[in-house]
């Protein structure tokens, strides 16, 4: 035991004299959350838009300040000819335009009928589909308040509520996906280095001739990781109800308990990658370009998992953040207790066992 | 000359010795750019509904059954209270509540109003946003048949009605691909790029063999040109590979000049690297070097645009972008990969990347000290 504190205490004056790699570790995850918590949202804001308007009457006129009102557009006013557009798209000026026909308001009341074309840049066919949805509820809006006077027979009235995101704010899926992913990436970035660094420079020998059991050895190694990213746990905690105002409906210690867990798994992802690397470089192509796009775009932080192809959703089993994620969820903005949550913290405490077994084959003691 | 040539031989000597990161270096891209851009998919299909219907009337059935064969949604669940439904959706089986209430079919025939809730799982507000949008129209889609069955059709259209269309430029198909994987593909080459820069002066340094190279007569440039080449090369292979994997996969060809987004990469490529070579020179150590790779490689990735449209960042996000090298590329390759851009479309990004080169690798050449 005790020479296992002499261990770690070595292992942490080498984070401590490193205070660049040490102020990137503690810092890095703080702004990250800000960041991503912050600009990372696709709820629709600014948006340039060109206005075509053929009629000029007090009809389009009022729906044109209608949609300069709503804040989710910016009407690009230098624009006012069909080949304008034309170019403001290629450039990507604009992503939106709206067309209203000759005559609006004449044929609108006395025809009972006009016509309004929507063009969207649908490089981004997602963002297209929400643009050209606001840009027609606005538009129906205006309709409405045209019809209020006479009322129709047989009306639904539809009420709409919102669950447990009432506002529609983004930090809802950006803080459990920024956590899923800083947390797997961070800690299996770390051990892994940590290890391998030892290897590349042969003094991975020397501790390994020590009485101490090679087990204790990389144990001494995690602990001092697995500290820092509980202080990194904290700060994201702390910092995402204080500044992103997003509640922790469930209970506190639930969450850090399954967060302990996901942390231990990640921690031994870096073990087993350290077992099968000889260099820094070669542990770090694994834990930066392997990990990074995958748990970005798998785990279903980017994008639903639902939506995925069968082959997709199968593979997106095995990205330990996917099932952070919906525990965080759950935990965090549900407010579930343990019992909607144990088959992901089963998960992902198979996968921890799983790393650590193939880790211990790997393992030599000789190197 | 003679020394650049001995420096390139070198390095590509080291490169060359370490198969499995060479293997690496092309597998990881190449395999992640066949599968990753599959899963991006946000055309919200299957949203899986729980049913409340207190009034099993005709009509209610009518409504259920207009929601289920429309295509975006999928009866997960029926529940005879809106509790129950609740729960339905808090264990993550049904994602959207329709609730009908008793009497709903007798009020819209009787007192021509009639109520109907739904309720959303917003966690992710733009999914919500999307099913609350297509049950909007479902509902009012079912309204106008009532209408139809109970007044005569002369008089339905009394009322001013917009008539919108819309149309989708340059993807009518809203293919998602075209958009995807230009973007993932840049991600790649930017990783790729950057990680393998940024640890290999630093390497240098921590073996010691760096002081061999300073005591040589090799000019500060010459040592920066023999690190960039080589890395310049793997990097254009790894594009070419990428382009490869692009179109036989998943068939796109850019549209705009095939040439023009090769020399643009290109140039890219020489300014992530300079970032790269840059970053290495600043580091004590390698592993220093990776967390402050990491760190970089993380904003540029998620501020790229491709994973949220930049448009809808707030203005001190927006303007972190435009020293993001990593957006320009994504922005560049779609607009070659969809809207057939020409040259002049994109010269002010042309501008922009050389400058990012010329800084970068400047700022790499300053900060490399002959001296330790």
């Amino acid at each position: 035991m005790k020479q296992l504190l002499t261990f770690i205490k070595k292992e942490f004056r080498h984070i401590l004299r490193d205070t660049r790699s040490l102020l990137v570790l503690l810092g890095l995850p703080i702004v990250q959350l800000l960041i991503f918590g912050f600009a990372i949202t696709n709820e629709v804001r600014n948006t340039s838009i060109a206005i075509l308007d053929n009629s000029k009457d007090e009809v389009t006129q009022n729906i044109i300040t209608k949609i300069e009102s709503s804040q989710y557009f910016d009407i690009d006013r230098t624009i006012s000819t069909s080949d304008q557009i034309e170019k403001a798209f290629k450039t990507g000026k604009i992503k939106v335009a709206i067309v209203f026909q000759q005559n609006f308001q004449e044929e609108l009341l006395h025809l009972n009928k006009a016509q309004v074309q929507i063009l969207a840049d649908a490089t981004d066919p997602n963002q297209a589909t929400t643009l050209t949805n606001y840009l027609s509820s606005i538009l129906m809006d205006y309709q409405t308040e045209l019809n209020q006077q006479n009322k129709l027979p047989f009306t639904i009235n539809t009420e709409m509520r919102m669950l447990y995101n009432p506002q529609l704010k983004g930090a809802y899926t950006s803080v459990p996906g920024v956590m899923g992913m800083i947390l797997l990436l961070i800690s299996t970035m770390m051990t892994s280095i940590a290890i391998v660094k030892e290897k590349e420079f042969g003094t991975m020998e020397i501790l390994l001739v020590s009485p101490m059991k090679p087990w204790l050895v990389v144990l001494s190694k995690v602990i001092p990781y697995f500290i820092i990213s509980m202080i990194n746990v904290a700060s994201i905690l702390i910092l995402s109800v204080l500044v992103l105002e997003l509640p922790i409906q469930g209970s506190l210690l639930l969450l850090i308990g399954i967060t302990t867990l996901y942390l231990l798994c990640a921690l031994s992802l870096g073990i087993l990658i350290s077992t099968v690397t000889n260099s820094q470089l070669a542990a770090m192509l694994i834990s930066l370009l392997g990990l990074m796009l995958p748990v970005v775009m798998l785990s279903g932080y980017a994008f639903p998992i639902a939506n995925m192809p069968t082959v997709l959703q199968i593979i997106s089993n095995i990205v330990p953040a996917k099932w952070y994620i919906i525990m965080v969820k759950g935990v965090m903005i549900k407010g579930v207790g343990i019992a909607g949550i144990w088959k992901e913290s089963l998960v992902i405490l198979g996968m921890t066992f799983f790393f650590l077994l193939v880790s211990v084959k790997r393992f030599k003691v000789r190197l | 000359m003679r020394i650049l040539y001995f420096l390139l031989r070198k390095e590509f000597l080291q490169i060359f010795r370490n198969k499995l990161i060479l293997r690496m270096i092309f597998i990881m891209p190449v395999l992640q750019l066949i599968i990753l851009p599959n899963a991006a998919n946000y055309e919200v299909k299957n949203i899986t509904l729980s049913v409340v219907d207190h009034d099993h009337s005709e009509y209610s059935k009518k409504l259920i059954n207009k929601f289920t064969s429309s295509g975006y949604f999928k009866l997960a669940n029926i529940s005879d209270s809106y509790e129950k439904a609740l729960e339905i959706v808090e264990k993550d089986v049904a994602d959207l509540i329709v609730e009908i209430p008793s009497g709903f079919e007798r009020d819209l025939i009787r007192e021509n109003e009639t109520k109907l809730m739904i309720a959303a799982n917003a966690i992710s507000g733009q999914t919500a946003g999307l099913a609350v949008s297509y049950s909007n129209s479902i509902v009012r889609e079912f309204n106008n048949e009532v209408r139809v069955e109970w007044i005569q059709l002369p008089r339905i259209n009394q009322q001013p009605t917009i008539e919108i269309t819309n149309s989708n430029w340059f993807n009518p198909r809203m293919n998602y691909k075209y958009f995807i994987v230009p973007g993932v593909l840049a991600l790649l080459v930017t990783l790729v790029g950057y990680i393998l820069t940024s640890l290999n002066i630093v390497k240098e340094k921590e073996s010691g063999t760096i002081e061999q190279l300073n005591v040589t007569p090799i000019k500060k440039y010459q040592f920066i040109l023999g690190k960039l080449i080589p890395f310049w090369i793997l990097g254009l292979v790894v594009l070419s590979l990428g382009f490869l994997v692009s179109f036989i996969i998943y068939g796109i060809f850019p549209e705009g000049s095939f040439l023009l987004g090769y020399l643009f990469a290109a140039i890219y490529l020489i300014a992530i690297l300079g970032f790269g070579l840059f970053t290495s020179t600043f580091a004590e150590t390698q592993q220093q070097a990776m967390f402050i790779a990491y760190f970089f490689m993380m904003i540029f990735v998620l501020l790229g645009g491709l994973f949220a449209p930049i448009e809808n960042m707030p203005d001190w996000a927006r303007y972190l972008t435009y020293i993001n090298p990593v957006s320009y590329l994504i922005e560049v390759m779609r607009m070659l990969v969809l809207k057939g851009s020409g040259f002049w479309d994109l010269l002010n990004h042309f501008i922009v990347v050389i400058v990012f080169a010329v800084v970068f690798n400047g700022l790499a050449i300053l900060n490399y000290k002959k001296t330790t």
